[in-house]
């Protein structure tokens, strides 16, 4: 039986659970962030117009759900405000999984853009999962305010991942081309997938605090379970559990991609840091 | 209804639906680096506003090409070959985040100006739409206003990015109504007016438009670029320096500065998802 924590002065009284605590919090804001602003690359170029609109929606979530955890973040004392920790932290101080900062695809946002659909909807469904199972553990978080959060998330990311497994679903079964780029793109999230699952060197904390309960043996072996369920359904082969991988996001360690989206992400802030915007 | 109507309509409203969707793209330019989350946020909503006025303007075009044997695809492909143009303020550079501000604040508030009035016309299926986006543009006026009050009261160089954008956008907002009377360029407006799909021209429109945001403009302490501009408050009048209307042609026939690139990238786009299309527009080859 873990302690429940109703304040971010608990919190902050128990220095082991302070350190989970704000680790965590950053792979969840960090992870939305990322995937939010790819998503916001597809944007007026996806492949028909009711799916710019949907893909304009989803980023908004993302971005608004990212927004919600730094502002627990700043509640805790990590910085004066959401904006500070979004824009202004370099590259090895982020926790999102590597699978989320990968791009869209070849080419740049601006010039030239060869966004793959195939790996998009591969890449958003695995996660969306991910994060559904994620929620789903949360709600029963230790930390009040971040259970409280959680619950509200979760009735907006249901919705995602209804969108993704509908997509992924009649990729798989449409054509052999359909099929082919779907399963091409899973095979493509596949190598960052074990990733996904990491909690950081403060994951042990984070379970046994009951911050994120269950820890990673939970959210790996709910995720897999009902990912294996849509597999089935959706008649694709099941690719195998994953490998690990070299670098570790939740630890830091990151991909040169990720550094080629905080250009763009923090271009207009980095004018002037300290101005009204 | 006559044949010179529904040519007028479909040329109409396919021009706004295309315009609003590739009127995302200089602002969805700025979505992946809107200087805070609050911007972030509002700046993409904004953008997801203008594409799902583009849906809704489309399927009112769609309805209208049906009994023509055409649908959205061929749209689409009237816009990339060329014969359905899209609106001359989208073929600007947007090179900052004033651009944005700009854009939001005054290409939507000229586009009210204009919607405003085709709201009162004779085809309801198109006024219906309008009342629908006229309510959103009015959201984006805030936002693009909110952009342009934070960097006036910013710093010197925040002020001056604000400036230079204006001084940008000034003429492509003169532009924006179309030329006054008496051009060659005025015998669609007839047409329109003949048909009750307008009741001013192009010129009482931009009128209006002077009324209500230069003195907007000059209360954030910028100068609008036109030593000519003033009230005559006897006729309550603008004058204004006529534009070089040779560049507004030119624009229409995609000559414009950002003309081909935006043409390409929303083409290429479309192109290399075409497969995805298929996906949905056709039956399975297995029931899903």
């Amino acid at each position: 039986m873990t302690a429940r924590i109703e304040t971010p002065a608990q919190a902050l009284a128990d220095p082991t659970c302070r350190q989970a605590l704000v680790e965590l919090l950053f792979q969840l804001a960090d992870d939305d962030l990322v995937l939010g602003h790819r998503d916001s690359e597809w944007v007026g170029l996806a492949p028909h117009i009711e799916e710019d609109v949907a893909f304009a929606s989803i980023a908004q979530d993302e971005v608004g759900h990212a927004a919600a955890y730094y502002g627990l973040l700043v509640d805790l004392g990590e910085a004066e405000s959401a904006d500070a920790l979004a824009y202004s932290r370099p590259p090895d101080a982020w926790r999102c999984a590597l699978l989320l900062e990968r791009p869209n695809g070849p080419g740049h946002y601006l010039e030239n853009p060869q966004f793959d659909w195939g790996y998009t909807i591969a890449r958003h469904y695995l996660y969306d999962l991910f994060e559904m199972v994620r929620l789903e553990a949360l709600v029963e978080s230790a930390y009040l305010p971040l259970a409280q959060l959680a619950a509200k998330v979760r009735r907006e990311e249901r919705y995602h991942l209804l969108h993704m497994e509908t997509w992924v679903k009649r990729l798989a079964r449409h054509s052999s081309v359909s099929r082919a780029r779907l399963q091409a793109g899973l095979e493509k999230a596949w190598v960052d997938l074990y990733g996904l699952f990491s909690l950081g060197p403060e994951g042990p904390a984070m379970a046994a605090l009951g911050l994120l309960p269950g820890g990673r043996d939970r959210l790996w072996q709910t995720w897999r379970e009902r990912a294996q369920t849509l597999f089935a359904e959706a008649g694709l082969p099941w690719p195998g559990d994953p490998s690990p991988v070299m670098l570790d996001g939740r630890a830091g360690r990151h991909s040169a991609d990720l550094e080629a989206l905080l250009g763009p992400l923090t271009e207009v802030y980095r004018l002037d840091p300290t101005a009204r915007w | 209804m006559p044949d010179d109507y529904r040519q007028y309509l479909i040329r109409l409203i396919a021009m706004h639906g295309i315009s609003e969707i590739m009127g995302a793209l200089p602002e969805k330019e700025w979505v992946p680096r809107a200087p805070t989350l609050h911007r972030k946020l509002a700046i993409l909503a904004k953008v997801q506003d203008e594409l799902g006025h583009g849906q809704l303007l489309l399927r009112v075009a769609e309805d209208l090409v049906a009994p023509l044997g055409m649908n959205r695809e061929d749209l689409l492909n009237g816009l990339f070959q060329g014969t359905i143009h899209f609106h001359n303020v989208f073929h600007m550079p947007a090179p900052t985040w004033a651009d944005a501000g700009i854009i939001g604040w005054l290409v939507d508030g000229a586009a009210i100006i204009t919607q405003g009035m085709l709201a009162q016309g004779s085809y309801a299926p198109y006024c219906r739409a309008l009342e629908r986006i006229i309510a959103e543009e009015s959201f984006h006026i805030q936002h693009g206003e909110s952009i342009c009050i934070a960097l006036a009261e910013g710093t010197r160089a925040q002020r001056q990015m604000l400036q230079e954008a204006l001084n940008r956008w000034w003429e492509p907002l003169i532009f924006f109504f179309g030329p006054p009377p008496k051009s060659e360029l005025t015998k669609h407006q007839d047409l329109g007016l003949m048909y009750r799909l307008r009741n001013k021209t192009n010129e009482e429109l931009r009128q209006r438009f002077f009324h209500k945001y230069v003195p907007r403009i000059q209360a954030l302490g910028l100068t609008i670029p036109d030593p000519n501009l003033r009230l005559d408050k006897e006729t309550n009048t603008w004058h204004y320096t006529q534009p070089d209307w040779s560049k507004f042609k030119a624009i229409l026939r995609n000559e414009g500065p950002m003309s081909r690139a935006r043409l390409t990238l929303r083409h290429s786009a479309w192109e290399q998802n075409r497969w995805v299309r298929e996906v949905l527009s056709t039956r399975a080859a297995v029931a899903v």
